[in-house]
């Protein structure tokens, strides 16, 4: 890239050269007062493309989004005061996930900061819980070095959103602008390689195995780790599972696969995860939703072996015996070369137990319903498209059925809010994904309930074309909490009725879309088809589904992960 | 278990807002935080006293150095270490107390600091342990103010830490 060296540039010129140095596509932002000089900058250039979105919950989804589906670090602008705090969540829902992104706010001149200006809000103190670091620049002087470093510290290490808060003078003032090439922090060293003798000591106790386990979670997506996962769990024949982070790292469809474990996980992968001797878990953090409670899970005996790249993942929940910290591709690719040409484990009678779970069949459900299943909707969606699409979701039953259902088989296909539960986040991360891969299938999977989070976003896909493929499943209910007041509190269904509901094709059509609405099981598949035939469009598909349908299996909150309630009807 | 931890931290705004929110954030204890720079001028050193099982111990310290801006940890009763705190206490000492206080204060070899014709200030250096003491050792009534630093604490011997 070309410098331009000993050039005075004003703060809002070096934050637009700073974005070109790192190679920035898309910003996605939406002005204000404090921001002002910056969008001036945007304005006058063309290598970085700036997306307006209609709320900046929708900004930070939408950059975390594109960083998801892409490997790319996500950025996005907003201005001070409300503009922060509307990111917030968006911002948050990027941390508990770890996703690399790049937050720029604007603040109020250092002058007025702590003067209860107008639109002024502390950004670094509000963000500080839901970020992997954050700065205020106080000095154009520092504005470069630390927007290189902002860059730095979210992509490296265990990744997450870094935010920058820029006050307006600072963006007026000016200073020689260099970009620095490198980055070094005394205080930030993350490691690459694992420790050679716990590595060796895996290996050792994967070799002696008599019923191993593979788990693996969204670090392996993160890490771009997908392949040496595959080879080390094809070589030795070993079953493996994924969370709902991971889902992707090991194909969907492969006979190894035992599905994601879980709170909504097959019976499979839990009982797997309860039953084994041998438990390799990478990239991966035992959480509640995970291993239910910790001590159920310890009940019974077995070694552990954790990889991840942040120490604080290991032993939080579950006590390990190997702990291996490092980055898991450089780990997995030390661990292949110690099995050199291994053959596959002799393991017959634990597969044929794992078969015997399998047998149960725990996602079946009824075929034969003169009602829209929701699960039905999946299926037929993961077939149409080939299991080809990148697949967004919000939070709720919808979530954990596309989760059971369509069977991806590349990582960073599968975009959730996992950590976090974000209801909103799939339209706009949807918008980040089909701009971060023009021309790739994307579909939102979504419930009449969460789009309605984040719906304002329809008019952004208006604006950039972006022909994403909206799955509303709309049972006209919070279906996830009516599930558990369902379960737990005796069916009172209290609030999670949504009454009032929009006519979303109209909606749909209002904001220049089409919309389709499916009300018959035998009009599914020829509406999904109909809809992904048409590629430049954005289509808002309302399929009416049975409202009292449940995800199953399921663990109870604070149960252990082989209390699973199974679905009984069939 | 009571744990004395010793970090070393970039001298940047915000860094003890971060470390303190942290403890608050994930539910740790903090009993005392004492904090201030040290012979680099680039960097602080503050000292934590907690209590929790060896588990929270260790997750704490694993979360500290997961914070950009630290520098080092090191926890403290790992190892022979030495503790002190100080504390100015502010007791009654008119006409029939000054005898006894003065002599309360040389015991525990603490020193007046300032006299009013009826206070003593005494300032007073140890452990947290011996400052517990000299307050319980005093008549409840006569104690007007107290304000302590809080534990700092270093290694014994060659036990250091330094960047």
């Amino acid at each position: 890239m070309d410098r331009i060296k000993g050039v005075e540039l004003s703060g809002a010129q070096i934050v637009v050269r700073c974005l070109q140095e790192e190679g920035v596509e898309y910003v996605f932002g939406y002005p204000g007062g404090a921001v002002l000089f910056i969008y001036d900058e945007l304005f006058k250039q063309d290598k970085v493309r700036h997306v307006l979105v209609r709320h900046e919950q929708g900004a930070a989804h939408a950059a975390d989004g594109y960083s998801r589906s892409s490997r790319k670090v996500g950025v996005c602008l907003v201005t001070s005061g409300p503009g922060v705090t509307n990111a917030v969540t968006g911002i948050a829902t990027a941390y508990m996930d770890s996703i690399p992104m790049v937050v720029l706010t604007g603040q109020v001149p250092t002058h007025a900061i702590g003067q209860d200006a107008f639109q002024e809000c502390d950004a670094v103190g509000s963000t500080r819980p839901c970020v992997k670091h954050n700065f205020l620049v106080k000095d154009v002087k520092d504005l470069a070095a630390t927007i290189k470093k902002a860059f730095y510290l979210a992509q490296s290490g265990r990744p997450g959103p870094v935010l920058v808060d820029i006050p307006k003078d600072i963006t007026t003032q000016s200073c020689e602008f260099q970009y620095p090439e490198t980055v070094a922090l005394r205080s930030y060293n993350p490691v690459k390689k694992g420790h050679a003798g716990q590595i060796k000591k895996a290996v050792q106790l994967l070799l002696e195995a008599q019923r191993p386990m593979v788990y693996t979670g969204g670090g392996v997506v993160l890490s771009n780790a997908a392949p040496q996962l595959r080879a080390l769990v094809q070589q030795l024949g070993l079953p493996c599972t994924n969370t709902l982070m991971g889902l992707g790292a090991y194909p969907g469809n492969d006979r190894q696969f035992l599905g994601m474990l879980g709170m909504h996980g097959t019976y499979q992968a839990n009982m797997a995860m309860q039953h084994c001797d041998v438990l390799l878990a990478i990239g991966a953090r035992f959480d509640d939703r995970v291993i239910g409670n910790p001590e159920h899970f310890a009940q019974n005996p077995r070694k552990i072996v954790h990889i991840d790249i942040d120490p604080s993942s290991i032993s939080k929940r579950v006590k390990v015996d190997v702990p291996i910290v490092g980055n898991i591709p450089d780990v997995l690719d030390d661990v292949l070369k110690l099995l050199q040409d291994r053959k596959p484990l002799d393991i017959q009678p634990w597969w044929k137990q794992i078969e015997a779970w399998r047998s149960r069949d725990c996602l079946r459900f009824d075929r034969a319903s003169k009602i829209i299943k929701p699960q039905y909707v999946l299926e037929k969606l993961y077939e149409v498209t080939g299991g080809e699409a990148i697949v967004t979701s919000d939070v709720g039953q919808h979530q954990m059925w596309a989760a059971q259902f369509y069977k991806f088989s590349e990582p960073r296909r599968w975009i959730n809010s996992g950590g976090l539960g974000t209801m909103g986040f799939g339209l706009p991360a949807a918008m980040g994904a089909q701009l971060a891969n023009p021309g790739a299938t994307v579909a939102c999977v979504t419930g009449e309930s969460s789009i309605q989070m984040c719906l304002q976003e329809l008019s952004t896909c208006k604006q950039y074309r972006l022909p994403i493929k909206i799955v509303n499943l709309n049972n006209k209910y919070m279906g996830m909490v009516r599930q558990w007041q369902q379960f737990f509190h005796g069916n009172r269904y209290s609030e999670s009725y949504m009454d009032a509901l929009p006519d979303f094709v109209k909606l749909a059509e209002g904001y220049g879309h089409r919309g389709v609405l499916i009300d018959k099981p035998a009009d599914v598949e020829p509406a999904l088809r109909e809809a992904f035939a048409r590629k430049d469009e954005l289509v808002f598909m309302d399929f009416l589904t049975d409202q009292t349908e449940n995800v199953y299996p399921m663990i109870p909150g604070g149960k252990g992960i082989t209390e699973m309630i199974l679905s009984e009807e069939l | 278990m009571r744990h004395i931890i010793s970090i070393l931290v970039e001298n940047e705004a915000g860094a003890l807002s971060r470390i303190s929110n942290m403890f608050s954030a994930r539910g740790y204890n903090i009993e005392s935080l004492t904090v201030a720079p040290t012979e680099d001028a680039s960097m602080s050193r503050m000292t934590v006293v907690t209590v929790g099982s060896e588990d929270v111990i260790e997750q704490i310290t694993k979360q500290l150095n997961k914070l950009v801006e630290v520098v080092k940890v090191v926890d403290l009763s790992e190892a022979e270490h030495i503790e002190r705190e100080m504390m100015l206490i502010k007791v009654r000492a008119g006409a029939k107390e000054r005898e006894d206080m003065k002599r309360m204060a040389d015991i525990f070899r603490g020193r007046i600091i300032d006299v009013s014709d009826n206070t003593y200030t005494i300032e007073l250096t140890g452990d947290g342990r011996k400052l517990d003491a000299f307050i319980q050792a005093l008549d409840q009534g006569a104690i007007i103010e107290t304000v302590r630093t809080g534990a700092s604490g270093i290694g014994r011997g060659n036990r250091v830490l330094r960047v």
